[in-house]
């Protein structure tokens, strides 16, 4: 039996096959034409009206934007008040990305280097599980468990640890009343919030590392201290930066937490949110707004000088 | 002289012990100093273990390591003064080469003006003047091969331990730098401990080698030795890939009833009347510098090798079988 050394044409499917194998760039523009216009118009431009809005104005008298170019709306910005929230925000934000890291290093690298077959599924599981339930429910959970009737309280008197527990509630900046009306109490649910987003980039940077090379330096002197500084830790770091700008950010532009859990003091997130809607003035929180914005190309450029990008 | 690494039963086994994979199985191996040391085997056959149980990556499951005749039991590997390269060279791709090669004197706390002086020095050494301060990424296979041998040798260890250092190298280069190790070794003195598949590699460079097969050491000797006189079965047909007779084969050919190696370019082929072995060429290779004929001789193949410029005889002809009856060589371990 002989075969035919070109086969026949099934259809529609292998003409537009030749087609594009004939035109490889006709393909990518079909591919990428829906996503670049999503990216272009939907995602952008709106970012762009937001930056507009941020150089307009609001009139005292009535009440209405007045859409004329001004920095009034940014001046206001360095008004005490409004310097108070973006650097409770910038505080927190980095209190909360340095907790993340801190608790998500020794789990992401468990996972890259020692999690194998059922025991890696297990960790994507215990990671992601938190994900999968609503997000208020997680909060308003926190909440309980943080208050004064709640089970951190009952567990410290439990074991005679009120002691600590009262010690460190008394702290100024941090403490409060009890955990659940205190800026720690914020902090600790933004950082169970936030976990897993810090987690997983750094799972993936650390499982790049070839064992080799911690082997390499270990073979070439080094302690294992020297090995995690001068090795793991700078070529983890991609990861490190990419889990951080989601901690960071989310913890910045988040409005809920805050209501719900501590102090009730304003948060860049709570301030837009009732900026935009009960007190009406559209350009101050966009203003507000772009400080996140800028935070986060003040940071990327830092870490870029830094070299935390080498490794990639 | 003393023995640079010497092992006494030692053992690496894997997983339960009432089922244990044994990938080092009871070794007693004794490495000279200043000697260029080959570990030969297929994959699985426990020279890699081996190699890894000198720099201190694993720890043996029994017997007793000694490095310069000191117990390294309880010694981690940046403790020992030993260093490789690394089959896939393991640079630290956020170095630039000059940093790669002085990481080993910055972890001793060498100030940087004499651990950049230092890595210079070996950087000429291997040949990479001037490749300072570029990174892995930029350099060649060849490159960062060479980069890994300058960063292992600036901490002067006493033994230099090589894992497939050149299996990633084509052909040419790999011939290369087969030479410029074997210089760069008698040059410093140092003692090589050399893993390889490749006989070849093994045969030229090495003073002498251990044939690895299944966990345990098949034969040592100098590579004259190995190759001329297999012990095993399996050292005649993995070095060099011998005519491995069995002994009713080998009483045919004029040796006693035991197993038996014969080197197929000991083999001359005549015309098949009138001389006691002949057969049917079933199988033709040529290799360039010569050809590969395979010859049944009743349901035995042998393979007998041609130098180049001889006439080859046709797929199917009847062939003479001639050699020097000193070339049948006997072999006295089973298996």
């Amino acid at each position: 039996m002989t075969t035919p050394a070109i086969l026949p044409e099934r259809g529609l499917a292998d003409r537009l096959t030749a087609l594009f194998w004939r035109h490889p760039r006709l393909l990518l523009a079909v591919l990428l034409t829906p996503p670049l216009l999503w990216l272009g118009v939907v995602y952008l431009g709106s970012l762009a009206a937001l930056l507009l809005q941020s150089f307009y104005s609001i009139d005292e008298f009535s009440g209405m934007v007045k859409e004329e170019f001004t920095l009034k709306t940014y001046a206001e910005l360095f008004r005490a008040q409004n310097l108070d929230i973006i650097l409770r925000t910038l505080l927190m934000s980095a209190a909360v990305t340095l907790g993340c890291a801190l608790i998500a290093f020794p789990i992401a690298y468990y996972a890259a280097r020692f999690a194998r077959g059922k025991w890696k599924a297990v960790f994507y599981l215990g990671v992601m599980l938190p994900l999968w339930s609503s997000y208020l429910v997680k909060v308003y959970a926190w909440k309980l468990i943080l208050a004064k009737e709640g089970i951190i309280t009952w567990a410290a008197e439990g074991v005679g640890l009120s002691m600590i527990l009262n010690a460190i509630l008394a702290i100024p900046g941090i403490g409060g009343n009890s955990l659940s009306t205190s800026p720690l109490g914020t902090f600790i649910v933004f950082v169970y919030v936030w976990l897993p987003y810090m987690i997983l980039p750094m799972q993936a940077s650390l499982e790049r590392v070839p064992t080799s090379m911690l082997e390499a330096s270990a073979d070439l002197g080094a302690s294992r201290a020297q090995t995690f500084r001068t090795v793991i830790l700078p070529l983890a770091m991609p990861g490190v930066i990419a889990g951080s700008i989601f901690t960071f950010s989310l913890t910045m532009g988040d409005y809920i937490i805050p209501q719900i859990v501590g102090t009730s003091a304003r948060f860049i997130g709570l301030a837009v949110y009732q900026l935009q809607g009960t007190a009406g003035n559209i350009p101050l929180a966009a203003a507000f707004a772009v400080v996140p914005i800028v935070i986060m190309l003040v940071y990327l450029t830092i870490a870029k000088r830094k070299g935390a990008f080498d490794a990639l | 002289m003393t023995a640079a690494v010497e092992f006494q039963r030692v053992s690496r086994h894997f997983g339960p012990a009432s089922a244990p994979v044994k990938a080092v199985d009871g070794v007693d191996l004794t490495i000279a100093e200043g000697s260029f040391f080959a570990m030969l085997g297929p994959s699985g056959s426990g020279k890699t273990t081996c190699l890894r149980l000198i720099s201190g990556f694993e720890k043996p499951t029994g017997g007793t390591i000694r490095i310069f005749g000191q117990d390294v039991s309880d010694i981690p590997p940046n403790r020992r003064n030993v260093n490789t390269v690394f089959q896939d060279y393991a640079l630290f791709p956020h170095m630039n080469v000059r940093d790669n090669v002085g990481y080993g004197l910055m972890v001793k706390g060498v100030d940087r003006r004499t651990r950049e002086a230092r890595a210079e020095e070996m950087l000429s050494l291997v040949k990479l003047d001037g490749y300072g301060d570029r990174k892995p990424a930029q350099l060649s296979g060849g490159q960062r091969q060479r980069v890994a041998l300058a960063r292992a040798l600036v901490n002067e260890p006493k033994v230099l331990l090589l894992d497939e250092p050149l299996g990633a190298l084509d052909l040419k280069l790999r011939e290369a730098m087969q030479d410029e190790l074997k210089t760069l070794q008698a040059r410093l003195g140092i003692t090589f401990v050399f893993v390889t598949h490749d006989q070849g590699e093994a045969l030229s460079m090495a003073d002498s080698l251990a044939v690895f097969n299944e966990g345990r050491i098949a034969q040592i000797g100098t590579p004259a030795e190995v190759y001329s006189r297999p012990r095993t079965r399996f050292v005649a047909d993995f070095v060099g890939s011998s005519n491995v007779l069995p002994p009713e084969v080998t009483r045919a050919f004029g040796g006693p009833a035991k197993w038996s190696s014969l080197r197929p370019e000991m083999l001359r082929l005549t015309a098949p009347d009138g001389v006691a072995l002949s057969g049917t060429v079933t199988g033709l290779r040529y290799l360039g510098a010569g050809s590969r004929v395979t010859v049944a001789l009743n349901g035995t193949e042998v393979a007998a090798q041609l130098p180049a410029g001889q006439p080859v005889p046709e797929q199917g002809a009847t062939v003479g079988l001639a050699f020097d009856p000193a070339a049948l060589h006997v072999m006295e371990g089973e298996g």
